[in-house]
């Protein structure tokens, strides 16, 4: 179609940016402006950087991104909202030479999935969490989550979340980074071109610790629901700078390549 | 010269690629798509300053965006 | 190491607990993964996989609770792997999400109940008080799981097997429905050795990377217009073809004019008085079934035919009774006697309900 005719190259030009391959050519049914459309992309790059993308296995979770089994042309398979750490362990210890992967909302980690996680993570399951923190429930339609910020509004706190009623956002990076068997645990952001570049960077890392044995890799993502937030997706990506990023610091929270020894 | 294409089927106009362009010649238009989304583009006489940079690609959410650059371009960039 | 011979190649009888026999039985039938967490009257079983199922090339996980056991079941079922979990009942409570999300997403696997007494917390002894959430379900939505109900030690080493293969055979959770009697007694069992697991085992659906194909995706969600109804229309025929799994043991039904039912460890127990009551000249025989589901209801329907009558007895408050009244409806009714939970059964609890139902004439 039109499109098509645009792309074609002239003899003196060639793409500045490609697409992988394992990415399918489709429309998302994601939201305008969400983020999960860049971190599937992002997961797309690092698995084919990797030349990994036939020995893959991800496990999908319960939220917004359930369907990234409709991106990734990669074998899925669907867990129990929040048991996604546990089904890759069981996918892992069957397939000992196979990339595993879960991908998670926060409100399908950090919430009814605390325990799995934190216990895959303390084994030292040789797999990736890729981790999207949006501070919401987004399926369901923007209920209050365990990252919801205070003050942020939701439909379950109308009033804004409160310290002494709802208690405090988690941080997972953190906390991840605490346990044992970890050997990689970062957060990023998804809301600038700076961050997007710092966080494929992290994606990967998280890839590689599992690849080489060392341990459990984690890469948390900040990323934007600009329709849960109600607000458009620039302003969300300025909340992401404004608001999100002082209460999660980005950064490497705990990395045993850097002399931290293997767990 | 380098130039981007918006494939106006995947845009759902979320604008975010305006934020990012250095040169700032990303706009809405005034086109719908089939679902009802109005779409970015770079108007034709604003695309003579694009640099071929790709950071609308990087930040684009729905891989709506392809970013050709000239080798030509890239070597006067170098320079 | 399950497997002792004598020089002449002759199995060696071992003398082992019927939770050492699912261990064994698990092992011989090619198990490589198990996934479990503590709790009584079970622990046998973990604790044997511990250092038997790593030496056999196997992986063993403790998990941090029966929630993950059983996901991990899901996880090492979705790569084809013959896995296994086993619990008592308030941890296969907790397992019962991860068990219908395997049947809903077609994903073999076996999970071990030593049925203990309850509700909640309930005590140690044994118990068939999960005779409901075994065979009708036990999770969210229409499924079945095909469901064993060992007897014997030999009968919990035999059935591990056999659970092995109905698993993959019909891409189907299995549950082996024990009791803490079973699991805790010793017998003699020969082990015996079956037919290795082919390579080829689900290797049209298992994941392990989409190479050279298109790739595979493994689940339970149908959104799409008529995609449930069609998957459970699919998954209806399959458990309706399951009913040619159905088996049981008759034992003196011929000339019965009482047919006792009763399954597992209950079963057998009932067979002793059965012995007593034969020996003071009481016609009455038992089935006991050997699959829970399928039910071998066709079997009870043709002994009423024959114009026999029924007991049930089972050691809970009357739920395997519902299924055989179904069975016969129409024909003759089912006498009841439950063994409250919580005390233990002898043969000798049976011979009074036995010779009131026959009295019932």
């Amino acid at each position: 179609m039109q499109a098509d005719e645009r792309l074609a190259l002239a003899d003196d030009e060639q793409m500045a940016f490609e697409v992988p391959d394992v990415l399918v050519d489709r429309a998302t049914h994601y939201c305008p402006g969400c983020h999960h459309g860049i971190a599937h992309r992002l997961v797309a790059e690092v698995l084919e950087e990797m030349g990994v993308v036939d020995d893959t296995i991800c496990v999908a979770s319960i939220g917004c991104s359930v369907f990234i089994y409709n991106y990734l042309a990669v074998d899925s398979v669907e867990a129990p909202h929040g048991r996604a750490p546990a089904v890759a362990t069981g996918v892992k210890r069957g397939r000992t030479d196979k990339i595993v992967f879960t991908y998670q909302g926060d409100g399908d980690l950090a919430s009814i999935g605390l325990a799995e996680v934190m216990h895959a993570a303390n084994r030292g399951e040789r797999i990736t969490i890729v981790f999207v923190n949006n501070t919401v429930y987004g399926m369901t339609g923007g209920q209050m989550a365990p990252t919801t910020l205070i003050g942020q509004k939701t439909t379950t706190c109308p009033g804004g979340r409160c310290r002494d009623r709802e208690g405090m956002p988690i941080r997972m990076a953190e906390i991840i980074a605490g346990l044992g068997g970890v050997a990689y645990s970062a957060r990023a952001s998804l809301d600038s071109v700076k961050n997007i570049r710092a966080a494929k960077k992290a994606v990967r890392k998280a890839f590689d610790v599992q690849q080489q044995g060392l341990g459990f890799g984690f890469v948390e993502l900040l990323s934007g629901c600009p329709t849960n937030w109600r607000m458009d997706a620039v302003k969300a990506n300025t909340r992401i700078r404004e608001e999100m990023i002082p209460y999660f610091p980005l950064g490497v929270y705990k990395d045993v390549t850097e002399g931290e020894g293997v767990c | 010269m380098s130039r981007v294409v918006f494939l106006d089927e995947r845009c759902k106009g979320c604008l975010l690629c305006t934020t990012v362009c250095p040169k700032g010649i990303i706009v809405q238009s005034s086109r719908f798509n089939r679902q009802g989304y109005k779409v970015a583009e770079v108007p034709a006489d604003a695309m003579k300053d694009c640099t071929g940079c790709a950071s609308c690609a990087l930040i684009c959410p729905d891989v709506a965006i392809r970013v050709i650059k000239s080798r030509k371009a890239k070597k006067a960039g170098k320079e | 190491m399950p497997h002792n011979t004598t020089d002449t190649g002759t199995p060696e009888r071992i003398f082992i607990k019927g939770n050492e026999a699912i261990a064994h039985g698990a092992l011989a039938a090619g198990c490589r993964c198990y996934f479990g967490y503590p709790i009584t009257p079970q622990n046998d079983i973990p604790e044997m996989m511990s250092y038997a199922l790593p030496d056999a090339g196997g992986e063993f996980v403790q998990a941090e609770s029966e929630v993950a056991s059983a996901n991990m079941l899901l996880g090492a079922a979705a790569a084809g792997i013959r896995a296994l979990t086993s619990s008592s009942s308030p941890g296969i409570s907790l397992m019962q999400e991860a068990i219908s999300y395997m049947a809903g997403s077609e994903l073999p696997g076996v999970i071990v109940n030593m049925n203990r007494g309850g509700p909640g917390l309930g005590d140690i002894g044994p118990s068939q008080g999960d005779y409901f959430q075994s065979v009708k379900g036990g999770g969210h939505g229409d499924y079945k799981l095909l469901v064993l109900a060992p007897a014997t030690c030999q009968e919990c080493y035999d059935m591990m097997v056999q659970a092995f293969d109905l698993a993959f055979k019909y891409r189907n959770p299995v549950m082996v429905l024990g009791d803490a009697i079973v699991g805790q007694m010793k017998e003699p069992v020969t082990p015996w050795k079956p037919a290795a697991v082919p390579a080829t085992e689900a290797a049209d659906w298992r994941l392990e990377g989409a190479k050279g194909r298109k790739p595979r995706l493994l689940k339970s969600l149908f959104l799409e217009d008529g995609a449930l109804a069609g998957q459970n229309r699919h998954l209806q025929a399959k458990y309706a073809a399951m009913q040619a799994e159905a088996k049981a043991e008759s034992f003196l039904t011929e000339d019965a004019e009482l047919i006792v039912v009763a399954y597992g460890s209950i079963g057998r127990i009932a067979k002793s008085a059965i012995r007593k009551l034969r020996a003071q000249g009481h016609k009455v025989g038992l089935v006991r079934p050997q699959t829970l589901f399928p039910f071998p209801g066709p079997l009870l329907r043709g002994l009423a035919e024959q114009g026999k009558r029924f007991l049930t007895i089972e050691h809970n408050c009357g739920q395997m009774v519902e299924d055989v009244r179904l069975s016969i409806r129409g024909i003759v009714d089912s006498a009841f006697y439950g063994h409250m939970p919580g005390e233990m059964p002898g043969s000798d609890d049976f011979l009074a309900p036995i010779l009131d139902a026959m009295g019932g004439k």
